[in-house]
């Protein structure tokens, strides 16, 4: 089948290697015979919310954030619209706190976001900087582990009754002392965790790109036939020691 | 206070001899740290003995090859107190200082996030700026950060420091914005683009207005001929320009210089037009020093490589190529460089030791990817060897192509074992595993020491 994805921004949002997220996404869909097709969207482009079945926003350095920021926040609507439709999102960093209500600087000023998720983020003072493990159950009674790297100033900080992604083993999560990491709504994901975070977590990459399946052919979401995944699992084992041994270290 | 200055320095030189003597590492920062404890103020008090002076170099990519050039060509007008082996935070530059007894001119390269205090301290006469990439983001920030910082300390120099920077960098070049005492320089070979900004390409949009530059020539990363069709922000006129550049693979350059003493023709020993940049700023430094002409030729053609900056070491009837790479536009160079003759092996070495970034996001954002259709076998090495396997697998490499090994030693030998008398293996490591192959090469006695100088 062919998986549509709507990459946002790619020129402005790609700081942490999102690339890699996408070859993940490209390369384990091909393995099982699906066809991945990526299209950039970019400022002043529309967003269809039926034209992709897949989202994926990065993130970026300040700079580039402020350039995008007013363009994503008049999105809202068609984000919203995708979402509802069950459209698979994954949000890293900056993407992830502009998916937000904003972003609210020092002096108090709002930079505004998308407002999908229930979460505003605050400037802090220092940088939450290192490796992550986190255990998540998306999937009742199926808990599994997510390893990746945070760099983030910002604190989010999730609406009472809003889902974490995961639970902080190691690190510092979204602000450094709820425990708590990303957030989940429906099939959309957002996370601080780069690294880039799929390849060493293939696990979510096959979990979001089975939504995106999902969509693709208006269907219940398959089970992906299981892959080897030799060099994941080592890859995953070294990061996850790293967070125990160095992770949430200011 | 000379007397206890000179108490201290000489008490801090005994440290780093016995640092050498107990073979821990070259003792290059041992004097400098044990001064920095003592008085941080003597460092001030030293550099200003130096009666022409100090000259600091800074940039995200080329300040050990553009200072060990400089040193090079100025080393035989002056005496130098120079950080010969990368030491590049205070504690190395004092250090540098402390050892240097006679010197009479101090040539330093300062990490980036060291150059507002090494300014403040070192009161340089001149200070040259390379570039400013994304590198280690978990260590020094967003780029942005970084030039905040520089662009705050340059405010504070005297009118008369004599800024050279690389007109090339939108953000490097605008910190010399207005300043009367400034040396521009840069490429001038459209020949040499490349036919589009590469995927990491970092200040692409326009520093005045966001508008998105256009590139009459991108040579390395953003490095380029720019101008913003908007409000036609663009390079400023370059003062020092690289022309006529030849590329000759793995080997050698030659190009002309055009300086304000007139035209010169140089000739490196060094491929790739990451060098012929860091051939420039260092010929701009040098002459901003007062050097001439003929010192800056022939100087760059004495100039074989920096400490584990393409170095080629002899082991066994084989050589061994030591290419650094420590962030995506750095690395990029590297593969291009590697492009006009593909090795059948290469090792690439990863480790995530806080000089090399704990973050080894960067590999994701570096294009390998000309390179895995045609090479033989890539041997993933170092502590994150899975996760560069990884970036090779998805990155299009056959998986019969790739070995992971993350033992350094292993990963070399193999390596060795696989390439034919008489040949080069070439060996891509992140800095410390930089570190920790030439120690393996220097027990089997294949190099020096860094701390005796080895090139």
């Amino acid at each position: 089948m062919r998986i549509r994805v709507g990459h946002l921004y790619p020129d402005y949002l790609n700081i942490y290697a999102d690339r890699g997220n996408l070859a993940v996404f490209a390369r384990r869909a091909a393995l099982r015979g699906h066809e991945l097709v990526v299209h950039p969207v970019d400022r002043g482009d529309p967003l269809d919310p039926s034209a992709h079945d897949l989202l994926y926003i990065g993130g970026g350095q300040d700079r580039e954030q402020a350039l995008i920021a007013p363009d994503l926040a008049s999105k809202t609507e068609a984000l919203q619209a995708a979402h509802a439709r069950g459209v698979a999102l994954l949000a890293v960093c900056g993407g992830y706190q502009l998916l937000g209500r904003g972003y609210r600087g020092r002096d108090g000023s709002l930079m505004p976001g998308a407002a999908l998720f229930p979460h505003e983020t605050v400037a802090g003072d220092v940088r939450m900087i290192g490796d992550v493990l986190l255990e998540c159950e998306l999937e009742p009674g199926s808990p599994r582990q997510l390893a990746g790297f945070e760099n983030h100033a910002g604190r989010t900080l999730l609406d009472e009754g809003a889902v974490a992604l995961g639970r902080v083993v190691h690190g510092f999560g979204n602000d450094g002392a709820s425990g708590f990491e990303g957030t989940r709504l429906g099939n959309a994901l957002g996370t601080y965790l780069h690294g880039p975070l799929l390849p060493r977590n293939p696990w979510l990459a096959d979990w979001l790109l089975e939504r995106a399946l999902a969509h693709a052919g208006g269907t219940e979401p398959p089970t992906l036939p299981p892959l080897p995944d030799e060099l994941e699992t080592q890859a995953f084992r070294v990061s996850a020691e790293r967070a125990r041994r160095r992770g949430g270290r200011l | 206070m000379a007397l206890r200055l000179a108490l201290e320095t000489s008490a801090a030189r005994a440290l780093g001899g016995l640092s050498r003597v107990a073979r821990r590492g070259g003792g290059t920062t041992i004097p400098g740290k044990a001064l920095w404890k003592l008085d941080p103020g003597a460092v001030d008090q030293l550099a200003a003995r130096l009666p022409h002076g100090i000259a600091v170099m800074s940039a995200t990519n080329g300040k050990t090859t553009t200072t060990a050039m400089a040193a090079e060509i100025l080393g035989g007008n002056h005496r130098l107190a120079w950080n010969r082996a990368g030491a590049n935070l205070l504690s190395g530059i004092a250090s540098a200082l402390v050892v240097s007894r006679k010197a009479d001119l101090g040539l330093f390269e300062v990490d980036e996030g060291a150059l507002p205090e090494a300014m403040a301290r070192l009161r340089p006469r001149i200070v040259t700026l390379g570039n400013l990439f994304r590198d280690q983001l978990d260590r020094y920030g967003e780029l942005e950060i970084v030039a905040e910082r520089w662009r705050g300390a340059i405010a504070e120099l005297p009118e008369d420091t004599m800024l050279v920077v690389n007109a090339d960098d939108p953000v490097v070049a605008d910190l010399a914005d207005g300043r009367n005492a400034a040396l521009r320089f840069g490429l001038d070979d459209p020949t040499h683009a490349r036919p589009s900004l590469q995927h990491a390409a970092d200040s692409k949009y326009c520093l005045r207005c966001g508008t998105a530059y256009d590139f009459a020539a991108a040579y390395v990363g953003h490095l380029g001929d720019y101008v913003c069709p908007n409000c036609g922000h663009r390079r400023p006129p370059l003062d020092v320009a690289a022309r006529g550049i030849e590329l000759r693979g793995l080997q050698a350059s030659r190009f002309e210089l055009t300086t304000p003493q007139g035209p010169v023709e140089l000739e490196l020993a060094l491929p790739g037009l990451y060098n012929v940049y860091n051939a420039t700023a260092a010929a701009s430094l040098a002459l901003a020093v007062g050097a001439s002409l003929v010192d800056v030729r022939d100087g760059l053609a004495r100039f074989s490589a920096a400490f584990g900056r393409f170095e080629r070491i002899r082991s066994g009837g084989k050589s061994v190529v030591l290419l650094l790479i420590k962030n995506p536009a750095g690395a990029n160079e590297v593969v291009r460089t590697l492009e006009t003759g593909v090795p059948p092996v290469l090792v690439v070495a990863l480790n995530d030791a806080i000089a090399d970034g704990q973050d080894v996001s960067w590999i994701w954002d570096v294009d390998f990817e000309p390179l895995l259709d045609r090479v033989g076998l890539v041997i993933a090495a170092g502590d994150r060897a899975a996760e560069l396997g990884l970036r090779m697998e998805y990155g299009g490499l056959p998986t019969g192509r790739l070995e992971v090994i993350p033992s350094l030693e292993r990963a070399l030998d193999r390596g060795l074992s696989l390439v034919e008398a008489g040949t080069e293996l070439v060996v891509l490591p992140t800095y410390t595993a930089m570190l920790a192959l030439r120690g393996i090469l220097t027990d089997r006695g294949a190099v020096r020491p860094y701390w005796e100088g080895g090139s």
